[in-house]
């Protein structure tokens, strides 16, 4: 479909008047601190289960906490991904003013996930962290996602924005990709039989990233159209 | 690796009512014999619902105990794994009180003089006695379990295994009605187990009945399982079925999943790592911290490694 099809649009918003549909401005304010205590009621409930409610982790506390910490990792590196399609889709333009939130979230949920393998599981003998992120392949992925994901974490500011200057800042974001990638793997490796959770999150990330292709499929198929008509 | 000097410890003496006691524990086989005969009719007069725990007459065997506090019991009765009822370590004390443990037969076939089907009801009757035994998980996590039981050599005598009777394989329970795990083919139900005869008949090998001084809960093997605190926890296996004595070595469920990992003798040891994780330490529950040494053979290495003098652990595992 050609651009020049597309139905006219029905009216033309003066810049900066609200959308139709759209929050009241300003609403981020006090939505922002909402999201932010949201993405750390998980952590409140483990801290709250250690230091005073032994019960409420189970009969291993340190693997509820690995595990817990685990998934909303990965939970948060899909919801971040989730916000470009999500935009296309509705045509919203708010949910990327989360976005940096919800990516930090992933790098903090995978930061408390790798201190309680390296204080619980190696007591924090580095010599027994080193071997076991060399040897072990499941360790090695989750890892590696980690440490891709810090400069990302670092230079998530506005001033790094700024710094990078747009296209290059974009370019080294695009690692998320293959950190969600890593993450889910890591996942898919160190379960013992039952692979139902990784299949899942693998089907979920799948159906992100396809999106990306196929919308880039498209715009490239229409900006070859435009390139098209402009010559004829 | 270091072995302790083989001194016999003061917790190996056989207290004097223990040795008293076996006394009682030969008529008790006696009566079983008896008993196995009538299993029809015993399991016909048992009552239908047996999930509610009954308390077990078992005096603790202080031979066979270990320095160390028995662990919470809801965290032995709420942590299992049990694949029949879900992978996940919460799913069986979630899920298998539908498991029907009555009528129950144990089948005993194979290599034996006297192939037979023991009722549980006589099971019961036998002379119990609870021990303290560790249980460690191949998963690098450990507990410290009051099992109430008798020696799986009693039953094996019963049946007499024949010169042929190289190897025990045990089966469990298939109940698809009862089983949501059934459907999942995480392994190749049914779950079965095996030992060497030799492992299989020694004394720290329990045919364990309960827990706690009660009958089994379903989630943990109800209502007879095998322990052998030597191995990997899931060697233990679980809702006995059926008893083979055989000639060869059996397959074993989770070394058909994964062969690599899960080796037939699956004996704890610090020195060979799983695949994808160490060995070396041990999560005793429910502590944050992976701070117990495992010890080769699970700390009864004075008891059980002649059985493997001369073998390649590491080939072996």
């Amino acid at each position: 479909m050609a651009l020049a099809d597309l139905p006219a649009p029905a009216r033309v918003r003066k810049p900066g008047a609200p959308r139709r549909g759209a929050p009241p401005p300003g609403w981020t304010r006090w939505a922002k601190p909402l999201v932010l205590a949201a993405g750390l009621a998980p952590l409140a409930r483990l801290v709250y289960g250690v230091f005073w409610n032994p019960d409420l982790l189970g009969a291993n506390p340190a693997e509820t906490i690995e595990h817990v910490t685990g998934d909303w990792c990965l939970q948060f590196l899909l919801i971040t991904l989730a916000v470009t399609p999500l935009r296309r889709l509705s045509g919203w333009n708010w949910p990327i003013k989360f976005r940096r939130m919800l990516g930090l979230f992933a790098f903090f949920y995978g930061v408390v996930h790798l201190l309680a393998y390296v204080g619980f599981d190696m007591l924090f003998d580095p010599a027994a962290i080193g071997k076991d992120i060399w040897k072990r392949p499941f360790v090695t992925v989750g890892f590696s996602a980690l440490l891709l994901m810090t400069p990302l974490a670092v230079t998530s500011t506005k001033g790094w924005v700024r710094r990078l200057g747009g296209p290059a800042w974009a370019r080294l974001h695009r690692l998320v990709y293959a950190i969600a990638a890593l993450g889910v793997l890591h996942y898919w490796w160190l379960v013992k039989r039952d692979i139902t959770w990784p299949v899942a999150y693998a089907a979920m990330l799948a159906a992100l990233l396809g999106w990306r292709l196929w919308a880039r499929g498209r715009r490239q198929k229409a900006q070859a159209a435009r390139f098209g008509e402009a010559r004829s | 690796m270091s072995f302790r000097p083989p001194s016999i410890p003061p917790s190996e003496i056989t207290p004097r009512e223990v040795f008293l006691d076996r006394r009682r524990l030969l008529q008790g086989a006696a009566g079983l014999g008896a008993l196995a005969l009538g299993g029809g009719a015993a399991s016909a007069a048992a009552p239908a619902a047996a999930s509610t725990p009954a308390s077990l007459n078992a005096p603790r065997n202080a031979a066979f105990s270990v320095d160390a506090e028995p662990t919470a019991k809801k965290i032995v009765t709420g942590y299992n794994n049990f694949y029949e009822f879900g992978t996940g370590k919460y799913d069986p004390a979630a899920s298998a009180d539908a498991m029907k443990t009555r009528p129950w037969t144990i089948e005993i076939a194979g290599e034996v003089e006297k192939p037979q089907t023991i009722d549980i009801e006589a099971l019961l009757k036998m002379p119990l006695q609870e021990r303290l035994y560790r249980f460690r998980c191949v998963e690098a996590w450990s507990m410290v379990v009051p099992w109430v039981g008798f020696e799986f050599n009693q039953l094996a005598r019963l049946a007499g295994p024949t010169s042929k009777a190289k190897y025990v394989k045990f089966t469990t329970a298939m109940q698809p009605e009862t089983m949501p795990g059934l459907r999942i083919p995480v392994l190749d139900w049914p779950y079965t187990e095996g030992l060497r005869i030799d492992e299989a008949m020694h004394p720290l090998t329990l045919l364990t009945l309960g827990v706690y001084g009660e009958t089994l809960p379903n989630q943990n093997g109800a209502p007879v399982r095998l322990v052998v605190p030597w191995k990997y926890g899931f060697k233990s296996v679980k809702s006995i079925v059926k008893i083979e004595f055989v000639e060869n070595e059996p397959s074993t469920a989770w070394n058909k999943a994964a062969a690599n990992e899960y080796g037939f003798y699956s004996n704890v040891n610090p020195n060979v790592d799983h695949p994808r994780w160490s060995q070396k330490r041990e999560r005793l529950l429910p502590s944050l911290f992976a701070s117990r040494q495992t010890e080769l053979f699970n700390g009864y290495a004075d008891q059980v490694a002649s059985l493997y003098a001369g073998m390649d652990l590491k080939k072996n595992f």
